[in-house]
């Protein structure tokens, strides 16, 4: 699969949310710039992988896509339609079409409710179905995901981990959406259960052709499902580009780091550790210039000083003054 | 000697007459400045493990060894006090989610130096103020910077990776001889882990502590371990020195969880699942507990359960341990033969 086939499905340009927050007493606000400037188109039936730590925008970017909450500047089209600053009813009828999978199936799935209320309630909201049409697809969506008529009527803590998963993926896809929006959804679980989780959701994108916004610390996980990656650092996509690109020779400082601290079983693949020193900074007070630059190796004094913006490198687009100089 | 001894260690809940068995017959020797990784999935007995090696195994629990020893002690002889005066002393534990495990209430000096003040040397159970260059020394040692301005903040200050540094110090403060790390790096990001990971095997080998690290990474475990000791449902399935295990794993189980990581399988479409999940209380099979779960199972192993067995360094509790090529041993295929006919 290529990243260039396909209609574009999710297009942002410079999108960008803020909060402010309180600091306290006579500190006056402060302003976060939890997603600032974030631009990167999504075709359809394909899987674009967001990475990176946490504190860098990963879920109010989700929080945007599925449009929970208005980002503050910035354009962000579904199928060609502005939901930035799209009226009420134009908002109902857009939102099923993005469908969320949450990190926590422990928490993500209503305890006191049936497993089969809980597939028949985006439906019983958003569509006009009889009952009965209504448990033939919640029956339907059950096979699909892997689980046994007998479950529709049971509760979600008489599932395992993976299993709940499974119903918290059913449930987001009951309004057919064209896009899921997948925050860790793997995260929670065991190895082997991640590998289960994993190819049902590949099984499901090749059956359904819908489109996944997968969002992910786990680069090994993402180098499995997705076409492209989007590397996130601060608000900022440092890095975006097709897999194979983007894998094969990442090109910000910070792909690297993020590559050389992934633990790997075959001794072989052990890059030399990038020294990365420290964690990721306050948002509240970012550094001035790049980001990345207290942690980054790399860093000159330009670097301190000037933004850099995503320019074209190869197949991908990188954010890095020096990225040309240190990919030759 | 071995530093740590454990044979046969059983820990059940629930009634007696219907008892839940958590760990069923781990056996683990561990020597000075060894570091040996426990993995498997969860509820596979890792943590409980090393809760009763900590002692804090409470009622209705109930921990029973063969032998249950550290530096030739018998752990499960020891009076309370006792007890009390070598745990936190000799063994420490790191557990998963830091900032859990620090008391909100209190500041990071405090904490720290509760542990001085308990098990610390005669000079730093005496004077407030030997403790008190003590854990600055150690937020040092753990590499945490502006340690003097991070003595007296409080824990909701710090992000993750900084209260497990903390913890990590609180750990190291009496020197222990053993360091039992449950999930050290779970609750954190990558970069932040590799840190840590880093920090606690170089703490190792400057102290030569001896490491127990439990985890269900199996990545981090073949990047730091010497030993690997494989577990499912309670039991120990496998044992092995690093490199051999994960090149040609004998239990089908070991096999199996390498093969479910992504890492195994860039060029395949779907990844090598196995099938449902770890048995609980009310579900667990009558012979191997693997064997609902496994691929080559046959009516023996449905039937029997298998032994560990195997040469001191290398055991595996299976059957028909795999071979080289990852195939099943010991007259598997005719086995397997004639259980497909008697189905």
């Amino acid at each position: 699969m290529s990243a260039n086939n396909g209609a574009p499905l999710l297009e942002a340009r410079s999108l960008a949310r803020h909060y402010t927050v309180s600091r306290g007493w006579l500190r006056g606000k402060g302003l976060v710039r939890a997603l600032d400037g974030v631009s990167f188109t999504l075709r359809e039936h394909q899987t674009l992988a967001v990475v990176g730590e946490s504190g860098c925008g990963k879920s109010t970017l989700a929080r945007q896509v599925t449009m929970i909450e208005r980002p503050s500047s910035g354009e962000l089209r579904l199928a060609g339609e502005d939901v930035g600053h799209a009226d009420r009813p134009t908002l109902k009828r857009l939102r099923p079409q993005v469908q969320m999978v949450f990190q926590n199936p422990y928490a993500s799935l209503n305890p006191r409710k049936r497993v089969g209320t809980l597939l028949e309630e985006p439906l019983a909201i958003n569509v006009q179905l009889q009952p009965g049409a209504r448990r033939e697809a919640a029956r339907s969506m059950l096979a699909q995901v892997g689980l046994r008529p007998e479950h529709y009527a049971r509760y979600p803590h008489m599932f395992s981990g993976g299993q709940r998963q499974r119903i918290a993926i059913a449930r987001a896809l009951m309004l057919n959406p064209r896009l899921l929006v997948a925050d860790e959804p793997l995260s929670a679980l065991d190895v082997s259960i991640q590998a289960q989780v994993l190819n049902l959701l590949m099984d499901l994108q090749q059956r359904l052709g819908v489109a996944y916004l997968f969002i992910s610390h786990n680069l090994q996980v993402v180098r499995h499902i997705a076409d492209s990656v989007a590397v996130m650092y601060l608000g900022r996509i440092v890095e975006i580009g097709p897999k194979a690109a983007v894998f094969a020779r990442p090109a910000h400082p910070y792909t690297r780091a993020l590559m050389a601290s992934t633990p790997s079983l075959d001794p072989k693949a052990r890059r030399e550790r990038v020294a990365v020193k420290g964690e990721l900074p306050s948002p509240l007070n970012p550094p001035t210039g790049c980001a990345f630059h207290k942690r980054c190796p790399y860093a000159v004094d330009r670097c301190r000083t000037d933004l850099p913006l995503l320019e074209p490198l190869g197949d991908a687009q990188v954010a890095c003054h020096r990225a040309r100089e240190l990919n030759t | 000697m071995a530093l740590l001894e454990i044979e046969d260690l059983r820990v059940e809940f629930g009634t007696e007459a219907s008892p839940f068995v958590a760990v069923d017959g781990v056996d683990l020797a561990m020597d000075a400045g060894e570091i040996v990784g426990c993995v498997g999935e969860s509820g596979s007995g890792k943590s409980v493990t090393a809760l009763a090696l900590m002692g804090l195994v409470d009622f209705p629990g109930r921990v029973r060894a063969k032998r249950l020893a550290f530096a030739g002690e018998d752990l499960l002889a020891l009076s309370d006090s006792a007890r009390r005066a070598l745990v936190g002393r000799d063994i420490a534990m790191i557990f998963q989610d830091p900032l859990a495990s620090l008391n909100p209430c209190f500041t990071v000096a405090f904490q720290i130096t509760e542990a001085l003040r308990t098990h610390g040397t005669d000079a730093e159970r005496r004077s407030a103020r030997v403790r008190r260059s003590r854990a600055l020394e150690l937020l040092k040692q753990v590499e945490i910077p502006d340690a003097a301005a991070r003595l007296n903040a409080f824990p909701h200050q710090l992000s993750g990776g900084m209260a497990q540094r903390v913890m990590i110090a609180m750990a190291i403060a009496c020197h222990p001889r053993l360091l039992i790390a449950d999930e050290p790096t779970t609750a954190l990001d990558v970069t932040v882990q590799a840190q840590v990971l880093e920090l606690l095997c170089r703490l190792q080998r400057e102290q030569g502590m001896a490491l127990l690290l439990i985890t269900h990474d199996l990545a981090i475990v073949s990047e730091t371990a010497q030993r690997v000791v494989v577990m499912y449902a309670g039991q120990q399935v496998e044992t092995g020195p690093v490199p051999e295990i994960f090149d040609a794993p004998k239990h089908p189980y070991t096999q199996a969880l390498l093969a479910a990581l992504p890492e195994h399988n860039r060029d395949r479409e779907r990844l090598k699942a196995i099938p449902g999940v770890v048995p609980g209380q009310y579900d667990r099979p009558r012979g191997c507990l693997l064997s609902p779960r496994c691929e080559f199972a046959t009516e023996r192993c449905r039937r029997e359960q298998p032994a560990l067995e195997g040469h001191a360094g290398r055991k595996v509790r299976c059957h028909f341990p795999l071979d080289a090529r990852g195939r099943p041993t010991r007259g598997w295929a005719e086995n397997a033969a004639t259980s497909a006919i008697a189905r």
